[in-house]
């Protein structure tokens, strides 16, 4: 496995453990009440902060365990990176749009800021999700 | 997405110049052990770039190593 591919892994399990965790505590808050009354803001900026530590601290890990490893990046590195992040950029793209559109038709800010959360998760899970398949199987050929 | 239809006789042609391994030669292209593999076994068609550094190391012409079918004959 390349050090970008282990990246990718990082970078999914990472982001996958921290929605799981801001769902978990928006949920568990909401005990029968409306999710627009739920205080949800501070468990957002925990996880996102948390899963750029987490990111951080287990690449440094990476690299103090795979010292001896190369760490050369290469066309087919930077090509999977390519695509993996062209994947990542369109729910991105998708969830500006969507909170955009939902701000115009007056929705609680509770759904705006999580619906751009959730197209953050998703634009990570899913470029990683892609980079991973694109090592695994076969780097597409257009 | 298509499977790329190159293929390549570097493992032949590894063998052939004093079984020279994967990692040996990936190092003297400038790419992954892992992208190397995924060359020879047709998962990656590598760059014109890296094509003739391939050539380069066993001292043979492009078309020794890479192989593509010849369309015009299925056009026909």
């Amino acid at each position: 496995m390349t050090h970008q591919e282990k990246r990718a892994w990082i970078m999914l399990v990472v982001s996958a453990a921290a929605y799981a965790a801001y769902a978990a505590v928006v949920l568990s808050r909401a005990g029968g009440h409306p999710l627009t009354r739920v205080p949800y803001a501070a468990a957002l900026l925990w996880t996102v902060g948390a899963s750029i530590a987490a990111t951080v601290v287990a690449e440094t890990a990476l690299g103090i365990v795979n010292r001896g490893e190369s760490r050369l990046t290469d066309e087919r590195d930077r090509l999977i990176g390519a695509l993996g992040d062209r994947v990542g950029s369109s729910f991105v793209v998708i969830g500006a749009v969507a909170a955009m559109l939902m701000a115009m038709a007056g929705w609680d800010r509770f759904w705006i800021a999580n619906v751009i959360y959730l197209c953050f998760f998703l634009s990570a899970i899913l470029g990683s999700v892609a980079k991973v398949i694109a090592y695994r199987k076969n780097v597409p050929q257009w | 997405m298509k499977p790329t239809r190159v293929t390549n006789s570097i493992r032949a042609l590894r063998f052939a110049n004093g079984e020279m391994t994967q990692a040996d030669l990936s190092t003297r292209i400038g790419v992954t052990r892992q992208t190397l593999i995924a060359i020879e076994q047709g998962r990656y068609s590598p760059s014109l770039e890296t094509a003739f550094r391939i050539a380069h190391v066993f001292k043979v012409p492009l078309e020794d190593v890479f192989h593509y079918p010849d369309t015009s004959e299925e056009n026909r």
